[in-house]
């Protein structure tokens, strides 16, 4: 519900900026213009290890989107795997709504071992 | 939520080095700096591949020749890194390369000067690279995420660049009296634009209270040359070569060495526009992407065909898992 915020207008206002646009990009969505699609990037870096976001990149297709992810993230052998999905499709929670989605897990200490005062007597738990 | 409190959460997060992310709320003026900076800074990697593309078919070995095309493309992928954050914060990459071609964008100025020798080509890593690498450890720390995670990527890259560069002029600073002076020369055509790639001093740089204040600089351009200036002045001696500066002297009191003052008009030359090989870096990277159009049409034709071909076929799809 924040993002309208997140475009609203110059909240500081503008300071002197010497050939910059006039044009006020507030309220302009990120306009799809003739650019490929925007591919999201993951690197498994060896063997046994999760893949892990490593950057994103343009390509027409998931095949060219592999093939630049190599040339790109992996020119210093990063990366044993790579795994690519259009940003499209990642859905994303909420930064402003952090508080209340995470909330739960804030008081149950009794999740963690350190909660459990153990006599001395017990070893190795 | 007040507009007062996101404001404060903001604040909070830069007062307690928390990274802002592409879809916290940020002040619109931040939002603006950041996207004014970091296109400038991926132009700069982009732009900055034309000068040493001039000697890729000159490279005096094909050991020299592999390695400056691996610096080279090294560049293409910070430059990369560097439009792939500036899209995180709303713009498209057409929109950020647009502003390069029609001058309403930035690029470092040092890009601007021509390399007439092979001794260039050492000199722009050592010193170019090496005042880039300056700026870029500093950003590292920047408060805004993506802005720092490709800075670390790139910093990892960096030092190859700069030691190559530092290579090329020491082997010729170890040959004959023709790549000695041919060493120096380069030393002495690039050493004040590599001042200069710093920015206007302090009291003339409108942009740096506000930047620090936000913590996208972490450093002042004085303190960042500053810098620089003690660690070349002392790398210049092991090539046994000057620097063309006769005002450079260790000043024990600073613990910091002196030096001359930038031609600053010269400075503001360039950046207006009117340095050497303007005119040339821009319409060769228009030509590039002008020429480059029908392939960015073809390849999306081709992906767009072939997506409907396996709609309507999903069964050669099933594979892909
Ligand atoms: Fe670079
Ligand atoms: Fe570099």
């Amino acid at each position: 519900m924040f993002s309208n915020i997140f475009y609203g207008k110059n909240y500081y206002g503008d300071f002197g900026e010497s050939g910059a646009t006039d044009t006020d990009q507030a309220g302009k969505e990120n306009k799809p213009g003739n650019d490929w699609p925007l591919w999201e990037v993951f690197i498994r870096s060896k063997q046994g290890l999760d893949h892990k976001h490593a950057g994103s990149l343009h390509a027409a297709d998931a095949q060219m989107a592999i093939e630049n992810a190599r040339d790109v993230y992996t020119r210093r052998n990063e990366g044993i795997s790579i795994w690519v999905v259009e940003s499209r499709h990642i859905h994303a929670s909420n930064p402003d709504e952090a508080g209340s989605l995470f909330d739960p897990a804030n008081d149950k200490v009794y999740r963690h071992p350190t909660f459990y005062d153990l006599p001395d007597a017990v070893k190795h738990m | 939520m007040q507009m007062h409190d996101l404001e404060k959460i903001f604040a909070d997060k830069i007062a307690t080095e928390i990274k802002i992310e592409p879809r916290d709320w940020m002040p619109d003026a931040y939002r603006k700096t950041l996207v004014r900076q970091i296109s400038q800074h991926a132009h700069s990697e982009v732009v900055g591949m034309l000068p040493e593309g001039n000697w890729i078919t000159r490279a005096p070995s094909l050991k020299r020749k592999a390695i400056l095309l691996a610096k080279i493309q090294d560049e293409a992928g910070h430059g990369l890194y560097l439009y792939s954050a500036a899209e995180t914060l709303g713009v498209s990459r057409e929109e950020t390369i647009n502003e390069l071609h029609n001058g309403k964008a930035k690029y470092s100025s040092i890009f601007n000067y021509p390399t007439l020798t092979w001794a260039d080509i050492g000199a722009i890593g050592w010193l170019v690279d090496g005042a880039a690498i300056m700026n870029q450890v500093m950003l590292c720390r920047t408060s805004y995420g993506p802005y720092a995670r490709a800075m670390v990527r790139i910093c990892k890259e960096e030092s190859f660049h700069q030691r190559q560069g530092f290579d090329i002029l020491y082997t010729l600073s170890k040959g004959s009296d023709d790549q000695k002076t041919m060493c120096q020369d380069a030393i002495n055509r690039w050493w004040w634009p590599s001042l200069m790639m710093f920015g206007p001093k302090d009291a003339d740089s409108p942009h740096t209270d506000q930047s620090m204040k936000w913590k996208i600089k972490r450093m002042t351009n004085d303190e960042l040359r500053q810098r620089f200036v003690d660690m070349i002045a002392e790398q210049v001696k092991v090539l046994g070569m000057v620097l063309p500066d006769p005002k450079l002297t260790w000043n024990d009191e600073r613990k910091h060495y002196d030096f001359g003052e930038i031609d600053w008009a010269e400075f503001w030359q360039v950046v207006k526009g009117y340095g050497p090989c303007n005119k040339q870096r821009i319409a060769t990277r228009k030509n590039a992407w002008d020429n480059g159009a029908w392939v960015r049409e073809a390849a999306l034709a081709h992906a767009q065909k072939r997506k409907s071909r396996t709609d309507t076929h999903p069964s050669q799809n099933a594979a892909a898992a």
